[in-house]
């Protein structure tokens, strides 16, 4: 080839307005230009609204007298003499047991329902198919009304609470009797510790004896020995240092012992029952994603069932599970905020509800409410990028 | 040699079959309806106790839930005496007669009676359009897109809401209710998240930074945040936002709410797709020449959105069951309908909520049901396609 064509390169002649470059950065700037004018509308018109509406701003009324009740508070807290900013606490802490609990419960319900859904038992696969297949379809605000409304609402009134070994359930809630610790009582945490730390160290030792000598140990029942018997056994030795506060029943309450609020039970019901059945799923897939030819070199080694589940199956499987695991998490704490619904104290219940209705500052208030789960659904998808990072196969 | 020595020969020699005998038949225990069960129910000790202790749980289960919706059930009466226990003297369960007597208020909610055939009108034009849209052999169904994403909203705001000019009497959304307002929240989510959704997804993959970094806050914001928090910002913070005189009614709030949040998930959905088309694709489509736009519409778009179409109808269940939210700031969906009559002293019984909840569960059930069915026949169609 001649050398005359590059001989004559000089850049392309394009008009401005067609040039990339430009372009791009002409749209931006309109973007931002649009973007800017709406928020700054936005807030020219809450401004005058506000003016008009004599409503404060700004966030001094966290420090007002909040003076209203809140069923179920973790952290002392009185109408009369704490704050909004009280108010706010209680209301996340409430928020936050709810979502870790439910958390638990629908880790363990949806991880049995998953398994069972691949189980070789025809009748049990079809069974967990169908709790999946309902309760999936079913909007969870329904299944706590059903849950509220119509069982623990249903259940008998207080003069007929039904009586269980000390414990009374009505439908004002579940009263059971409140464990006292005694002097003493000291040992037997000691003792647990101490099981938890052996335990953990016998793993550790076992493991390593298994990998150098290919010898197993009884790893399970020693730990269970440790962590069960140890603080079984100092709690006898120590004399039985725990008593128990009963409630008792009277005319028109139930005085003493733990209260278990209905809103709070159905809450967590329902949550735990419905996330179960999105990580059933999330399991199934998981399980599934991993080669049929590792669980059938498992078989050919002679490995059992359990333990191939257990040993080779699962520790792959994680790989695929965790991800969409953490998101059901994510999505379980901020469904949590249906509680208003049910009138269980949540964050939302609270502060939303309640200060924003007293306040009437809805900006501010739903500002921080929206902040707070920001920062939860953040804070955890950082920590879940990072696991991932380090889990991730390395590939070639 | 002739053949019959031969064969002679040959016999003498040994015996050798030529035909095969015919394989026995599997033991009984291991075949037929015996052997499925010694398979699929029996094979351990453990499965058996497992299988045991299910039926133990069906067999509880289903009697009380039969019994409860159909044999104990009331069909008929006049009010609440019809499904007392101690006015009949009998166990009671569901109370349908109070379904069929709230059933038009649980569907149209205080639509004026004499313009509920306007309701009824809006429902024939969207089943017309869904069933144009998800029928695959249909006729024209460019046409449907615009019928669906176009026509459709626009005809059906008239309808409802009203236009004096051509006689069609103002009706106020504060009448609104039921499964008219469950079906208004969820088509207007499913008709604008897709295309905003597909829009911020563009956005997120695209190479300017401002547009990029906005469609991410967006989208992370949104689908960081419960929906109840984003039904409550628009709820009371879009009035503040806008001139007082420009207030949107409470109906418009909550579906600016629903909209953005439907957006949101739909703009990861479509990402997902986005990214699954190889980037051969895309330096084909550059390489003939053809501008962002045309190759989005022409070479990208299709293809992602034909993967995704599982997904984006996953989606639309999810939205179709969040439209219960709306209940919370104080909209009448379907399930507020419920509510308001459960507790209505006429039929106050303490079967009536069971009952009004078992309707609700039919309906969300039969809805979302069908349309995950729908979802995994296309996917398995999809799957179809690809194996070519």
């Amino acid at each position: 080839m001649s050398s005359e064509i590059s001989a004559s390169s000089r850049p392309a002649q394009v008009v401005f307005y067609n040039d990339p470059k430009f372009r791009s950065i002409a749209y931006q700037l309109i973007l931002c230009a649009v973007v800017a004018f709406l928020v700054y509308g936005a807030a020219r018109n809450a401004i005058d609204n506000l003016a008009r509406a004599h409503i404060a701003s700004g966030f001094g009324f966290w420090n007002d007298t909040a003076g209203f009740d809140i069923s179920q508070t973790l952290i002392e807290y009185t109408a009369r003499g704490s704050t909004y900013g009280r108010a706010f606490w209680v209301g996340l802490l409430n928020t936050l047991l709810v979502a870790g609990l439910g958390i638990i419960f629908a880790t363990i319900l949806g991880f049995v329902i998953g398994i069972s859904r691949l189980s070789s038992n025809w009748l049990l696969a079809k069974v967990a198919g169908g709790y999946v297949e309902t309760i999936r379809n079913l909007p969870l605000l329904l299944q706590l009304l059903f849950w509220y409304n119509a069982v623990l609402k249903a259940l008998p009134d207080m003069r007929a609470s039904i009586g269980i070994g000390g414990a009374f359930l009505n439908n004002r809630g579940l009263y059971l009797p409140e464990p006292i610790f005694k002097d003493g009582f000291g040992a037997v945490e000691i003792a647990l510790l101490v099981g938890i730390v052996g335990a953990v160290a016998f793993y550790i030792w076992a493991r390593k004896r298994q990998e150098r000598t290919g010898q197993q140990a009884p790893v399970f029942w020693v730990a269970f020995a440790l962590v069960i018997g140890l603080p079984l056994v100092s709690f006898v030795l120590a004399g039985f240092p725990l008593g128990f506060d009963f409630p008792k029943t009277g005319r028109f309450n139930i005085t003493g012992g733990v209260e278990i609020l209905p809103e709070f039970a159905a809450l967590l019901f329902g949550l735990s029952i419905y996330t179960a059945a999105f990580i059933a799923e999330v399991v199934r897939a998981g399980i599934l994603a991993v080669s049929r030819g590792q669980s059938e070199a498992a078989y050919s080694l002679g490995l059992r069932p359990g333990p191939t589940l257990r040993l080779i199956v699962f520790p792959q499987a994680m790989r695929v599970i965790i991800p969409p695991l953490t998101s059901q998490y994510l999505n379980l704490t901020k469904n949590s905020s249906l509680a208003v619904a049910i009138g269980y104290p949540d964050l939302v219940q609270v502060f939303t509800g309640t200060v924003l209705n007293q306040t009437g500052q809805a900006v501010e208030v739903v500002a921080i409410t929206m902040l707070v789960y920001l920062a939860i659904s953040l804070t955890t998808s950082l920590l879940m990028n990072i696991y991932n990072r380090r889990t991730a196969l390395a590939e070639r | 040699m002739t053949m019959a020595e031969a064969d002679l020969a040959v016999t003498e020699l040994a015996f050798v079959r030529r035909t095969n005998i015919a394989p026995r038949p599997a033991p009984a225990a291991m075949t037929g309806t015996f052997g499925w069960l010694r398979a699929n129910l029996l094979s351990t000790p453990f499965n058996i106790v497992l299988t045991i202790l299910i039926g133990l749980l069906l067999a509880w289960a289903i009697p009380e839930l039969v019994n409860f919706l159909l044999i104990d059930a009331v069909w008929t009466g006049a009010d609440r005496n019809a499904c007392l226990e101690y006015e009949q003297h009998r166990v009671i369960g569901a109370c349908w007669p109070f379904v069929w007597e709230r059933l038009p208020y649980f569907i149209y909610g205080s639509y004026p009676l004499a313009e509920r055939w306007r309701v009824d009108i809006f429902f024939a034009m969207l089943a017309i359009g869904v069933i144009w849209l998800l029928w695959l052999n249909a006729p024209r169904r460019d046409l449907a897109a615009v019928y669906f994403f176009a026509i459709l909203p626009v005809s059906s705001f008239i309808l409802l809401s009203g236009w004096s000019w051509i006689g069609l009497r103002p009706v106020d959304t504060v009448l609104w209710g039921g499964v008219l307002v469950t079906i208004v929240v969820a088509s207007v989510g499913i008709v604008v998240s897709l295309p905003l959704g597909i829009l911020l997804a563009l956005g997120r993959r695209s190479h300017m930074p401002a547009v990029r970094s906005l469609s991410v806050i967006f989208i992370e914001f949104v689908r960081g945040v419960p929906l109840i928090t984003v039904l409550f910002m628009a709820g009371v913070m879009l009035p503040l936002f806008v001139p007082e005189q420009l207030s949107p009614d409470k109906l418009v709030r909550a579906l600016v709410g629903i909209a953005i949040f439907a957006s949101a998930y739909m703009a990861e959905v479509v990402r997902a797709g986005l990214q699954a088309i190889p980037k051969g694709q895309y330096e084909g489509a550059m390489a003939v020449g053809l501008r962002y736009w045309q190759m989005m519409r022409l070479i990208i778009l299709p293809q992602a959105l034909k993967v995704t179409i599982p997904n984006i109808v996953n989606t639309y269940i999810g939205l179709f069951k969040d439209t219960t939210l709306v209940f919370i700031v104080g909209i009448f969906d379907l399930l507020r309908t419920i509510e308001v009559a459960r507790i209505d002293p006429k039929w106050a019984t303490p079967v009536t909520s069971t009952t009004g909840y078992a309707v609700a569960a039919i309906f969300y059930l039969v809805f979302c049901y069908g349309m995950s069915r729908y979802a995994r026949a296309m996917e398995s169609r999809l799957a179809k396609t690809d194996r070519r």
